[in-house]
């Protein structure tokens, strides 16, 4: 984890999670998850495909309703509440989504100023064109604010997608699959992108991913999922410290290999 | 809120009937949607605007020439059978009347459904599957009312405007080929073409367009917004937007001129 100026207050959970499940048809995704992300914290939750780590931060951010159980996030129930107060509490929940998701038709500008258009209607094209260009230098991206998603390669894509979610200012930042599809040094600079987010915008964080090295680098603690529950949560070397199979195999295969 | 219930329920009839019935109980919900989130202030105008070019400028070069052609063709097929009876100088007056009865209505509205619904079912079924909706949601933006009313509108308001417009060219194609043969002047044409139609036939027409519009808009944003499958999703809901439009296009023209021949 690079070091950093953050303070973690184990006392303060921004997001509380309490026996959550989740299936689609016969398959259940979630069974049972129980978690816990404090103030400024970075948690990273690793996990086979399909173990339903993405159903879990879509449950988080409302995309997802859950069978059963409460996602509590800032001290509010998602699954209570109506639709423009899950929209109030959207604003101070970002979502990085693995495919980057950009807004095909609009420059990269105008992605980022679009959802600030939206929830800010007072500001002016000024301010906006400011704080679009301010996230840009943030990311490292200034000089693509006039290109079309099409003309960016994968990692300025995730980059912009991160872009477009700082730019509400969130107090939670979810990252599905940050580094998924990227080369090692791409990835390198994704993950110190995540650590300086969190310094730099106050953010606490959950990072979804299956890459280790990601998760050594952004995270303060991490959750191993498997077929919908946590196998174990604590520091990556508390975790990776067992010799418990799943868990060993997983190290191993991203760091002996 | 954009919620998917996976809980897996037995089927209460059967498989396809409950999926019908189901498909029946969205199709509802999406339109008690739609109604909610329209009269809810603010009005997105910026794309309302956008949108009513998209559907009624960029159609207008399709228009004018169906319009034109419809007319000409029209007025072609019926001088025989007038010239028989010696009654072609009823020719403005029977082409105006089947143009703004029927003709102009229904070839706008199939224009449209073609043209502008498939391309609004595409597009909105591959901002689902790249998840570009989704991202609207998270950025605590509205989709559905910022993709969905405004284009239903749009397609509600412009429609009308392209019908009237194809019956006025069609009008003009089917004035060229009289006054080709008749050599009939553009005022007593029109003098005579006009003099049959009635308040109520351009009630008739203008009820349809504006249903057909409002039909077009509502099927190619459902199967949009609710499309599955990635990219074979995208071909399926511009296919069946069309589809179902031009269908229940049909269905809708017997239901309004049954009703409005009724109180002729």
């Amino acid at each position: 984890m690079a070091e950093g100026t953050h303070y973690i207050d184990k006392n303060e959970e921004v997001i509380k999670i309490r026996g959550l499940y989740k299936s689609f048809g016969d398959k259940h995704v979630l069974r049972g998850v129980d978690l816990d992300l404090f103030k400024g914290e970075n948690l990273a939750v690793l996990g086979r495909s399909g173990t339903g780590k993405s159903v879990l931060i879509k449950i988080i951010i409302g995309l997802l309703q859950p069978d059963a159980g409460s996602v509590i996030v800032l001290g509010e129930d998602v699954n209570q509440l109506s639709y423009p107060a899950l929209r109030a509490l959207r604003l101070k929940v970002g979502f990085s989504f693995q495919s980057s998701a950009l807004y095909d038709s609009m420059t990269v500008g105008e992605n980022l100023a679009f959802p600030l258009r939206r929830n800010n209607r007072s500001m002016t094209k000024s301010q906006i064109s400011k704080t679009v260009n301010t996230v840009l230098e943030a990311i490292g991206l200034p000089e693509t604010i006039n290109q079309l998603p099409a003309e960016l390669s994968g990692g300025q894509k995730k980059r912009i997608g991160i872009g477009r979610t700082l730019i509400l200012r969130p107090e939670i930042m979810l990252y599905d699959e940050p580094t998924s599809g990227l080369d090692p040094i791409t990835s390198t600079e994704l993950n110190n992108l995540i650590v300086n987010v969190r310094e730099r915008f106050n953010t606490s964080s959950i990072v979804i991913t299956h890459d280790l090295t990601c998760a050594k680098a952004v995270a303060d603690r991490v959750a191993v999922m498997e077929e919908g529950k946590f196998l174990k949560i604590g520091t990556f070397d508390e975790v990776f410290s067992t010799q418990e199979g799943l868990i060993k195999s997983f190290y191993d295969y991203n760091f002996t290999q | 809120m954009s919620s998917t219930n996976g809980k897996s329920d037995k089927p209460v009839i059967n498989g396809k009937i409950d999926r019908f019935f189901l498909n029946f109980y969205n199709i509802f919900d999406f339109i008690r949607r739609l109604v909610r989130e329209a009269v809810r202030p603010p009005i997105e105008w910026g794309e309302f605007i956008r949108q009513c070019y998209q559907v009624g400028y960029k159609s207008l070069a399709l228009v004018t020439v169906t319009g034109f052609i419809t007319g000409v063709v029209f007025t072609e097929q019926s001088r025989p059978t007038l010239s028989e009876f010696g009654v072609t100088a009823w020719l403005p007056s029977l082409v105006a009347i089947a143009v703004v009865r029927a003709l102009a209505p229904l070839i706008a509205a199939l224009i449209c459904a073609g043209k502008v619904g498939s391309s609004i079912g595409a597009e909105l079924a591959s901002m689902k599957v790249t998840e570009q909706i989704d991202a609207m949601e998270v950025s605590a933006i509205n989709p559905f009312r910022y993709l969905v009313v405004t284009r239903v509108i749009a397609m509600t308001v412009c429609l009308p405007i392209l019908m009237f417009y194809n019956a006025l060219i069609g009008c003009m194609g089917s004035y060229f080929d009289v006054h080709a043969h008749e050599q009939t002047s553009l005022v007593a044409f029109f003098d005579n073409a006009f003099a049959q139609i009635t308040f109520l036939d351009y009630t008739t027409a203008l009820t349809k367009s504006i249903v057909y519009g409002f039909t077009i808009g509502v099927v190619s944003c459902y199967q949009g917004f609710n499309a599955t499958q990635g990219t074979l999703g995208v071909g399926k809901a511009a296919n069946i937007s069309v589809v179902v439009s031009m269908f229940l296009i049909f269905i809708e023209e017997v239901i309004i001129v049954h009703i409005f021949n009724s109180i002729r």
